[in-house]
């Protein structure tokens, strides 16, 4: 027998929150994208550095490796106006620390926080938790100390507090609208950053394309995978040797690797659905037509083929499409006019 | 060891735990805390204290700090030794506060309609028809079921032998309710059998008689109606407490770019369109509502909301140009509104008050402001406010200049040597000066919630609490007995 309830009066009805502002859905797109890209950038970072730890004294590749990486992340011209060289050192603190980059894990952290802060009353408070407690942490944090502890204990903190989100997000967060924005930003950042990882490599791998299959080539593409967290999944699939393209092949194709583009394409394409209610078998607006389009070609096309049009130039199609997608996503449902300061006047509400 | 051991002073404050008198006994319904806190060492106290401040931290029970190039948040201090009320103390301020609410409805209701107060020479019309938050527009208006003040948090103090005041009262939004709980919950965390042994009356429930009062507002045929609170954003101090009773309800928070409004009606922009509002929790001050009507330069607010307001298709809490009625200046009046309307005594009474706008006090004022409190009639949060006998020359000169030019907008006040309550300073007990803002909700009927806001000057021989001067804040046990 269930416990009685105690007679009390009755407790008024709960307004459903049946309906979703858009204002709510963008910052949880929003609180969701930074999470995984502070992970993704937190991750790359502690591979590289690890991997060069391994080859200390291949200091030709590792400036080689560092270059890459700035160039794939997106942001080369303004990574140098502030730095001279691209090592270890400035590339690390540049995509992690420096505050002056929107993309680096502090500002990822610090946005993500300021988003999951606007839709406090939306979140659990377990995720809120989290989410607060690493910006507590970051902001006391001191980059010197982290440079003179190593700065793994950093990544890592990042990383598993990312994860600890995405867990108690998917134990705590009702499975409605929201859930599909905040997987829609999820998935659509992991894709986005799984080309960039290949990218990497693209510009090592290209000039030196006879090389394949040597030792440092091996190491190299075992660090793309350990990118991407698919190390041990793509050894489940393939025994023996890495082989590039079949890592390329992997990360761009599995069907099933959680963090391939194919994958995760996979995804926003099926949350585009319900977000955007495509119900009918022909897309209506452009986002859901391009997503179609994109998940069209990762299905049907294969690595010989992509390798033959050229890695990079697929990659950087496929990012310009998600990019679209991501566009046009916010401005049928999260559009919103123009955010003006408010600040002073929301500060003068208060008794 | 024990955390009393300490050679503790009551001076010559009413304190709230210990009696006056040689051996400063403790009072009957503080005993059984005296004997947890005798048996715990200072290390475990401690220990709570950190786990306490830990926790509301990571919670984001905090509050944004002005002034402050960084927008820092910060949690606002608490003290763990709580504010015990026995309950024949309790019922006496409840009924209190009950009179007095009822009162200032009836007062504003009167106010913008027959004004028949006014015509009686209770109080004079100058008063209210030059003040700031009286809202001529609003003249004649029926506002929902003819309740003005739905939500409010009235200030109260104990003098030097214990009598309780009313300091002031807070009829537009007052803040603070969600501390209240979060000290509970709290204080639950750090002391749990000590609640099983006192009977402690629950203040969770206020979020449930809020959403209550609010849906008592919405039109009758709705089945379903949908009740929203009104943000001024995520930059407002008191944002934290928008969001917890929000979530605490189960309704939507907005924004003023959440809403719009269509033909009267007020809207919010969700992923599925539009969908229309009945009823708005709002914690935005008047004039910022509707920039149509009110301050053109808003941007927190609706445009066109006044039209649906008044239109009758939504409701607000609390309505429109209630600050009319807790200017500092009317509060003055308030003992004689009560007496107006209810014909009785008010069962709480105000702290001796001086009227600037009359010349008899204002010559009074004018000679003794280093003896008086002077309070501007319209700030908030302990601003614009001098303590005379703690002033210096210049600061005495530069307010007794301000009340000569402008005497409509001062009031003085005799000094209250507030009551004072044990607080954990620098490793001991010492007292502190605190106040109560108990929460006061009118919806079919009025109710109290058992509780409030404790809020304790830190600052020795400090008389300011708010939090944005250096005040914290303390749980308030109301008891379900009288030890």
């Amino acid at each position: 027998m269930p416990p009685t309830r105690q007679a009390a009066s009755a407790p008024p009805e709960r307004p459903q929150m049946t309906v979703m502002l858009s204002r709510v859905a963008h910052s949880l797109y929003w609180m969701s994208r930074y999470i995984e890209r502070a992970e993704s950038t937190a991750r790359l970072l502690d591979v590289n550095l690890h991997f060069l730890a391994d080859l200390q004294d291949l200091s030709v590749a590792s400036q080689n490796t560092w270059e890459s990486l700035i160039l794939s992340s997106g942001a080369y011209e303004e990574f140098r106006k502030l730095n001279a060289t691209a090592d270890s050192h400035s590339v690390t603190e540049f995509l992690a620390f420096d505050l002056r980059h929107a993309g680096s894990i502090l500002n990822c952290v610090y946005a993500a926080r300021e988003n999951a802060r606007m839709i406090r009353d939306q979140i659990s408070l377990e995720m809120w938790e989290v989410i607060n407690e690493l910006h507590l942490i970051l902001k006391s944090t001191n980059t010197a100390d982290v440079w003179a502890r190593g700065p793994q204990e950093f990544f890592t903190r990042i990383i598993r507090a990312s994860h600890q989100f995405q867990g108690l997000t998917d134990a705590t967060f009702p499975r409605s609208e929201g859930w599909e924005f905040i997987r829609f930003g999820k998935m659509l950042e992991r894709a986005d950053k799984a080309t960039r990882i290949l990218d990497v490599k693209y510009h090592i791998l290209l000039p030196s394309a006879t090389d394949v299959g040597g030792a440092l080539d091996t190491a190299q593409w075992q660090a793309v995978l350990r990118s991407a967290s698919a190390l041990d999944a793509y050894r489940r699939y393939h025994v023996r040797e890495i082989l590039p393209w079949k890592a390329a092949e992997f990360l761009i194709f599995s069907d099933s690797f959680p963090r391939s583009l194919h994958f995760c394409v996979a995804q926003v394409d099926d949350l585009l659905r319900r977000i955007l209610g495509e119900t009918g078998a022909r897309p209506r607006s452009a986002a859901a037509r391009a997503s179609r389009r994109l998940l069209g070609e990762l299905e049907s096309r294969t690595i010989t083929d992509v390798l033959g049009q050229g890695l990079h130039e697929f990659l950087m199609d496929c990012q310009a499409t998600l990019a679209a997608i991501s566009d046009e996503v916010a401005e049928t449902t999260m559009f919103y006019p123009a955010e003006s300061s408010l600040e002073d006047q929301q500060q003068q509400q208060q008794q | 060891m024990s955390l009393l051991r300490s050679p503790y002073q009551t001076e010559h404050f009413f304190d709230e735990m210990f009696a006056a008198g040689a051996r400063s006994e403790v009072r009957p319904h503080y005993r059984r805390l005296a004997e947890r806190l005798d048996n715990l060492p200072e290390a475990e106290f401690d220990q709570r204290r950190a786990a306490v401040d830990a926790a509301f931290l990571r919670r984001g029970v905090t509050f944004t700090v002005y002034n402050d190039s960084q927008g820092t948040e910060r949690i606002f201090p608490f003290d763990l030794i709580p504010r015990i009320i026995p309950d024949a103390e309790w019922r006496r301020i409840e009924a209190g506060l009950v009179q007095r609410l009822h009162a200032l409805n009836l007062f504003l209701d009167d106010i913008y309609h027959g004004q028949k107060i006014l015509k009686d020479g209770v109080v004079p019309p100058a008063l209210i028809l030059g003040a700031k938050h009286f809202r001529r527009e609003f003249m004649n208006f029926n506002v929902p079921r003819g309740i003005h003040v739905h939500v409010c948090g009235t200030d109260l103090i104990r003098d030097d032998r214990g009598n309780y005041l009313v300091l002031e009262d807070n009829l537009r939004c007052p803040s603070g309710a969600s501390y209240m709980i979060e000290n509970r919950a709290a204080m639950r965390r750090a002391f749990p059998q000590l609640f099983q042994s006192y009977g402690v009356r629950p203040v969770e429930g206020y979020a449930e008689q809020l959403l209550k009062t609010l849906l008592h507002l919405a039109p009758d045929q709705k089945e379903k109606p949908t009740v929203v609170l009104l943000t001024p954003g995520v930059h407002n101090s008191a944002y934290f407490e928008h969001c917890f009773l929000a979530r605490q309800m189960g309704i939507p928070i907005v924004e003023g770019r959440d809403l719009v409004v269509r033909e009267r009606r007020v809207h919010m922009r969700t992923t599925a369109g539009l969908r229309q509002v009945d009823v708005i929790y709002r914690r935005i001050d008047d004039d910022f509502l509707d920039p149509t009507v009110f301050r053109a330069d808003s941007m927190l607010g609706v445009p066109g909301l006044v039209n649906a307001y008044r239109a009758g298709n939504v409701a607000l809490a609390n309505a429109i140009g209630t600050g009319v009625a807790d200017d500092k200046v009317i509060y003055a009046y308030v003992p004689r509104i009560i007496k107006y309307y209810l014909g009785e005594d008010p069962i709480l009474p105000n702290v001796n008050t001086y009227l600037a706008s009359e010349q008899a006090d204002r010559r009074f004022i004018l000679d003794n402001i280093d003896k008086l409190v002077v309070k501007a009639a319209n700030e908030a949060g302990g601003y614009g406010m001098l303590i005379g006998p703690a002033a210096s020359k210049d600061e005495c000169a530069r307010f007794r200049a301000q009340v000569a030019a402008q005497p409509r907008n001062y009031i003085a006040q005799d000094p209250i040597m507030l009551s004072r309550s044990p607080t954990w300073c620098d490793g001991q007990l010492e007292g502190r000066h605190i106040d109560l803002r108990p929460y006061i909700l009118h919806g079919e009927k009025i109710t109290v919630t058992p509780g409030g806001l404790t809020r304790v000057a830190l600052r020795k021989g400090s008389l300011v609490v708010n939090s944005s001067q250096g005040g914290g804040s303390k749980d308030t046990w109301v008891l379900k007995g009288d030890t």
